[in-house]
């Protein structure tokens, strides 16, 4: 169980840190990043989807005079690797570079606490 | 100007329940298959030990609901995807394929892009607030006893609806692979998952669901493999076949399809997309990695298995196309269309490319996925009866760890032969809607007071319990006075809500009651529950305080 007293050095802790601007910087960043990131994967989802709300006969195309494909084969794949790869590029950059960052803010705190 | 808007957003309806469905027309008695029937009881032979391996090492509640915390990314990503890929979805996509070409992919892509989204806006904040279930995660700043209830009820009505449309749908598939009596089938079904989640708890759950993903991924790896064989590796000679064989022509290369009213197509992909981030079963995915780190590893996995799985299906079902479409073998003569209607596509196709071995393996690993997906099923809902109920609604947060197991145990129990009643009962009923239903709720009540309680500093424990509520009843009521339930089921003539997809309307309903609730509340627990959102905010996005995590 985890006493009062504990409750209340942990929530001083995240007052500090929650004014620390560079922690406010971190934030921005990865607000930023992220919302982006969704944006883009809403942004191909959407457009497909609308292509073949709207204008079916594009994706009909075939990719070359000679061959049966049609473009909308080639894009679908398009979008099941991109999802893949954008969630790729996000843990990369979160795990390495904004942990790296929050941890040393965190341990910062941390230890001016004791001091 | 043509609609074709629902051919994307329709998965759902079309797929992973038609699966279900479609194994709903008559179903022919088999013969036992054997080999089918030995791979199966090798399966079961081989979970159950990992039953016994995973009860030795279930001690504590961390045990039992979240594996201990010890599941890395990867073993979570393969977990994640196997909860994804439902037999239904293996059968159902291929089927689509099989039946209408490249509307088989626009569906996959739907049921996709839900990922990368729950990866970028919930999966690291949901895994630093929550513990056991992602009611945890919303009540750390907020009242336990009105969350914990709505969220329980969310949870339940989501896992029933679930569980009876699958446990139907297995019993049919079941006694369409195996020659196995309906009854007998749900009956296994259910107490091979009590076994699995009443001893092994979480880490038996996921290690299932781990074996079932490798074997579904390698077996449907395989068959796209002896696809590609026969087609001399080239995706022309391929596709350029499935065009002469298939009816619809060169139709198949291009967008087709199904044209109904917009409202309904957005409805439905709204449910879609964020009912996956409401899945309870999902969800509680999270809490069995050790930190944000491992949890966002295991979306980037999980997304990569689904694609990829995807991706094989389409193959799978052109490759269906060019080999039965033709083969007298596999038709029925009464109809033309395949044996079993087209969800059983991947089926055929497994006999056709590899034998009667190889057909017994993939039905094997049809009923295994089965199990797999009603065991994770099985454990959420058990874990919102006991921590979120019971626990906390209940006993207010005062009881002895073993309690709480014990009562989750009696819930799995009960939970499971509740599955196998409903299985019988439902077994001559229409069970499609009901997943389609699930997901409107997930997206109705979960994913609103989630969302919300992480994003938005003003919400309050009374907006999320009123527009939680307001949420499910409207889900509910849409589906039962909608086309579905009141025209089809109940033989009305008219419907009242004329849509058959209600989420647009229920989550505008609970995203609506929850703001509003939420901004006239100016009670103290109110202004008290405001404040706290910087703690909650701080720890959501440093991990700091969070379960498992290293500074306490």
């Amino acid at each position: 169980m985890v006493s009062l007293k504990e409750v209340e050095i942990m929530q001083q802790l995240y007052r500090r840190i929650y004014n620390d601007p560079e922690f406010h910087q971190l934030e921005k960043k990865r607000r930023i990043f992220s919302w982006s990131l969704a944006l883009i994967v809403l942004l191909i989802y959407f457009s497909f989807i609308l292509i073949i709300a709207f204008y079916p006969e594009i994706f009909a195309k075939t990719i070359a005079v000679n061959s049966v494909i049609s473009w909308g084969i080639p894009v679908g794949l398009f979008v099941i690797i991109s999802s893949f790869l954008l969630t790729g590029i996000y843990v990369y950059r979160a795990n390495k570079e904004f942990d790296a960052t929050s941890q040393k803010i965190v341990k910062q705190h941390i230890n001016d606490g004791r001091v | 100007m043509k609609l074709y808007f629902t051919a994307l957003i329709l998965l759902l309806h079309s797929t992973l329940v038609h699966a279900a469905a479609s194994v709903n027309v008559e179903v022919t008695k088999q013969e036992i298959n054997v080999i089918a029937v030995t791979m199966f009881l090798l399966f079961v032979t081989a979970t159950l030990g990992i039953t016994y391996w995973a009860a030795r090492r279930t001690r504590t509640r961390k045990d039992f609901y979240a594996a201990g915390g010890n599941i890395t990314g990867l073993q979570n990503g393969l977990a994640i995807a196997g909860d994804y890929m439902s037999a239904a979805s293996f059968l159902g996509i291929s089927g689509l394929v099989f039946a209408s070409g490249f509307d088989g992919l626009i569906y996959s892509i739907g049921f996709l892009v839900g990922w990368p989204i729950i990866l970028f806006l919930l999966a690291e904040r949901l895994r630093n607030l929550g513990k056991y279930t992602f009611a945890d995660a919303v009540s750390f700043r907020l009242r336990p006893v009105p969350i914990r209830s709505i969220a329980a009820c969310g949870t339940l009505a989501v896992v029933l609806l679930y569980l009876i449309a699958q446990m139907v749908g297995a019993g049919k598939l079941i006694q369409l692979l195996f020659g196995l009596e309906y009854h007998y089938a749900v009956i296994i079904v259910g107490l091979l998952m009590i076994l699995y989640v009443t001893f092994g708890g979480m880490l038996a759950t996921t290690w299932v669901q781990i074996i079932k993903a490798v074997l579904l991924l390698l077996g449907a790896s395989f068959m796209a493999i002896m696809v590609m064989v026969k087609m001399d590796f080239s995706f022309e000679v391929l596709f350029s076949r499935a065009i002469n064989i298939h009816e619809s022509g060169v139709a198949i290369m291009s967008p087709g399809g199904l044209v109904s009213d917009p409202i309904s197509a957005i409805s439905l992909g709204l449910a879609l997309m964020f009912g996956t981030a409401g899945l309870p079963h999902i969800l509680m995915r999270f809490f069995t990695v050790p930190d944000a780190k491992e949890a966002r590893k295991s979306v980037f996995y999980a997304t990569g298995f689904i694609g990829y799985f995807y991706i094989l299906t389409f193959i799978i079902g052109f490759g269906a196309i060019v080999l039965l479409a033709n083969n007298p073998e596999f038709l029925d003569i009464g109809t033309g269309g395949l044996i079993g209607g087209n969800n059983m596509a991947a089926i055929h196709l497994s006999q056709a490319v590899g034998g009667e071995v190889f057909l017994g393996f993939i039905s094997a690993v049809a009923f295994a996925t089965i199990l797999a997906v009603v065991s994770g099923l099985t454990l959420s809902g058990a874990s919102a009866i006991s921590h979120d109920l019971y626990a906390s609604v209940i006993c207010h947060g005062e009881v002895l760890e073993a309690e709480e197991m014990r009562v989750s145990r009696m819930s799995t129990i009960g939970l499971g032969i509740a599955a196998i009643f409903l299985g019988i009962i439902f077994e001559q009923q229409n069970v499609a809607y009901m997943v389609g239903l699930a997901f409107a709720i997930a997206a109705s009540v979960n994913f609103p007071i989630l969302f919300l309680s992480m994003y938005w500093r003003k919400l309050t424990s009374n907006g999320a319990f009123i527009g939680g509520s307001i949420g499910l009843i409207t889900a509910i009521s849409c589906m039962i006075f909608g086309p579905t339930i009141w025209v089809d089921i109940l033989g009305n003539a008219t419907a009242i809500f004329p849509y058959k997809h209600p989420a647009l309307f229920s989550m505008s309903a609970a995203f609506i009651g929850i703001i509003v609730v939420s901004l006239l509340d100016k009670s103290k627990s109110a202004q008290e529950e405001i404040e706290a959102f910087t703690d909650q905010y701080v720890r959501s996005q440093t991990g700091l305080g969070s379960e498992g995590s290293a500074v306490h």
